[in-house]
């Protein structure tokens, strides 16, 4: 066992090697130094000017090869900073990007923690009682609407929200953050609920598929024989079987819970992480969306590993391999 | 002379005729047969729609320039100079107002000033003018093209790694599986917007980026597929007749995998058509798509009038081609593979 976990392990840090060796291919070779420079500075910039600005944000060393100084390259230097956090300056306004990030952190897991609970228990709620009642008109109309919400796109979702809800209705304020305990909820409602309705019907199609396979496999019939009552089979068998897919689809979500919902908040102006890359994006912030990205897969590939590490540890078929 | 029109005009003769040749060589085969019946029966409607979408957008990819003087001179300065397509050609060349106007309206929105084409914007004119029907019609080509094109990037890209990765094993399958893992392991959008944001804006960068987002997820189920076929007795047969890893590969692995590449495309489609949408939305998307008029149209719900039908006729027309390939891919599923995709 300890051999498989040492070799997940290592293959979790190649993936992370190779996300680092793509991001530098990406930043680097595709998008030269000297691109990023002018982007900043506009294409009318005088070549001091634009060796003047790679010299302040670090971009002015030799990008792969160094005859000189092999280690002194942009190569090292992209991943030596990337694992140590040491993230540098933002190309559009020379903050720490590191306090951004911390400052962005609490307004977008305000927002993706209860959009996430209450996701899953929508889902699973749903799906659980669809499945139970397979062919019913319960069943059917769950079905439709799932197909019907997955057609309509979240922003659609976003304007007729902000319209009906907030300006109509005058519900929920129309978008904005306010972080104080006692408002906060107010200004939540509106983009949760709006992620909600986006989200559920994929997930609630899928759950129910899961449910209505593991409901025909043979030990559920058994269960029936021995004398089980359909809600008891499908709580205690069905339900606990088939959380272990579920888990595995949930925990890949989770590093989207730091990441942010990008479009619900940089259209309800939450100034979290995801509207912090579509700023960085308008911006021609380089800097700042490479340390996104990377974080973002950095949390991936951490929670895939510590899935895989569960299961290791819980299936007795798994670990005896 | 050989303009860009006109290698537009020879792509859609190109793909027709492969739609064509694809279509005469699974004729025969019961399965592709029963697809058809299948699918006629149980799902004419979103077959209908998703056909007259095809026809929109393929009227719309047939330009070329020249056409009648209308007598109006701003309108024959377009008809000289521009390509236009048939689906162009169904209005008047300079089909345009100065500003909103509502559907089937006589005067501008604003002001009692007379239109120009007065009741003839059935769906009204967005803030510069520009008719909203018209430009509905000439989203459903950019949507085809993003789902299409961004899909014709990605299911060759996942057909040759997942099939080799699969077939050969060993290194190549660790190579695949490395390249696999390391974009699996980066958020889809913001991959996406990385790329888009390197590549540069343009239809095709951002097809580029969505085909390269897309190939993993395909790569990894026609790998699985194809280790369970090499071990398959006919596949021996075929390797002791001499066969060697090319025909193998592409007469006795390849057939088997089409119905495969036919779910997940379909599945793909309506996903590439959203991905766009919400590229769009953060302003890197491409011109003239259904993303953009929605996007264009978020801040004109709160005018006062009210400007409704602009976003309207955007999300209906996105609505319609989701809903219908939703529906279409849904049965494509259940009739060519009732559970390897599953769970």
């Amino acid at each position: 066992m300890l051999a498989y976990l040492a070799r997940r392990v290592a293959w979790s840090l190649a993936t992370l090697f190779g996300v680092m060796l793509l991001l530098f291919a990406l930043f680097f070779l595709v998008a030269t130094p000297d691109d990023v420079a002018r982007k900043a500075l506009g294409d009318k910039a005088m070549p001091e000017a634009i060796a003047q600005w790679k010299a302040n944000h670090g971009y002015d060393k030799p990008r792969v090869w160094n005859a000189a100084a092999p280690l002194d390259t942009m190569l090292v230097d992209h991943l030596r900073r990337l694992l140590t956090f040491d993230f540098g300056r933002s190309d559009a306004d020379d903050t720490p990007i590191i306090d951004r990030l911390r400052a962005g952190l609490g307004p977008s897991l305000s927002l993706t923690v209860p959009l996430f609970l209450l996701g899953v228990l929508a889902s699973i709620g749903l799906a659980l009682t669809a499945a139970y009642l397979q062919g019913s008109w319960f069943d059917r109309s769950t079905l439709i609407a799932c197909v019907l919400l997955m057609s309509v796109s979240l922003l659609l979702y976003i304007v007729a929200g902000q319209y009906v809800l907030g300006k109509v209705l005058r519900w929920f304020p129309i978008s904005g953050f306010d972080p104080t305990p006692a408002v906060i909820a107010r200004f939540l409602a509106l983009p949760v609920l709006i992620g909600l309705a986006a989200n559920t019907g994929q997930d609630t199609l899928f759950y129910r598929t899961l449910f209505l396979d593991e409901r025909s496999r043979e030990y559920v019939r058994t269960a029936y024989a021995k004398g089980c009552s359909p809600a008891q089979v499908m709580r205690r068998h069905v339900l606990r079987n088939t959380l272990i897919p579920i888990l595995t689809d949930l925990v890949i979500e989770i590093p989207f819970l730091f990441t942010g919902a990008i479009v619900l908040e940089s259209f309800f102006g939450i100034p979290g992480l995801g509207a912090m890359t579509v700023e960085a994006m308008q911006g021609n912030d380089f800097a700042t969306l490479r340390v996104m990205v990377f974080i973002g897969s950095l949390l991936f590939i951490a929670g895939q590993l510590m899935t895989d590490i569960a299961y290791t540890l819980a299936d007795p078929r798994v670990r005896l391999e | 002379m050989i303009e860009t029109h006109h290698l537009s005009n020879a792509a859609v003769v190109l793909l027709l005729a492969l739609a064509g040749a694809l279509a005469w060589w699974l004729r025969r085969d019961p399965t592709w047969r029963a697809l058809a019946a299948r699918l006629w029966q149980q799902r004419r409607v979103p077959l209908f729609v998703v056909g007259l979408y095809l026809l929109i957008g393929m009227l719309d990819s047939i330009t070329w320039i020249g056409g009648r003087p209308s007598g109006a001179p701003q309108a024959d300065l377009v008809t000289q100079y521009q390509p236009r397509s048939v689906i162009d050609r169904l209005f008047p060349a300079d089909f345009r107002e100065r500003s909103y106007s509502a559907p089937l309206a006589t005067t501008e929105l604003s002001g009692d000033l007379p239109l120009r084409f007065p009741g003839a914007h059935l769906l009204g004119t967005d803030i510069l003018g520009r008719d909203v029907l018209l430009q509905a019609l000439k989203g459903v080509r950019i949507a085809l093209l993003i789902g299409g094109f961004s899909g014709l990037i990605a299911v060759p890209l996942a057909l040759g790694a997942g099939m080799s990765a699969g077939y050969y094993g060993r290194r190549v399958d660790d190579a695949v599986f490395f390249v696999v893992s390391t974009l699996s392991s980066i958020p889809t959008l913001l991959l996406l917007i990385a790329l888009v944001m390197v590549l540069g804006r343009g239809t095709l960068q951002v097809c580029l980026a969505l085909g390269v987002t897309s190939w993993v997820s395909i790569a990894r189920i026609v790998r699985g597929e194809t280790l369970k076929l090499r071990e398959l007795d006919y596949i021996a047969a075929a390797r002791a007749l001499g066969a060697g890893d090319w025909r193998i590969l592409s007469r006795h692995i390849l057939p088997n995998l089409l119905h495969l590449v036919a779910i997940t495309f379909v599945l793909l489609f309506s996903r590439l058509v959203l991905s766009e949408a919400t590229l769009s939305w953060l302003g890197i998307g491409i011109d003239g798509s259904w993303g953009q008029m929605i996007d264009q149209a978020r801040d004109e719900l709160a005018r006062d009038p009210i400007i409704w039908w602009n976003l309207s006729a955007a999300a209906a027309a996105l609505f319609g081609l989701l809903l219908s390939v939703n529906l279409l891919g849904d049965a494509v599923r259940d009739a060519l593979d009732p559970r390897t995709l599953r769970g």
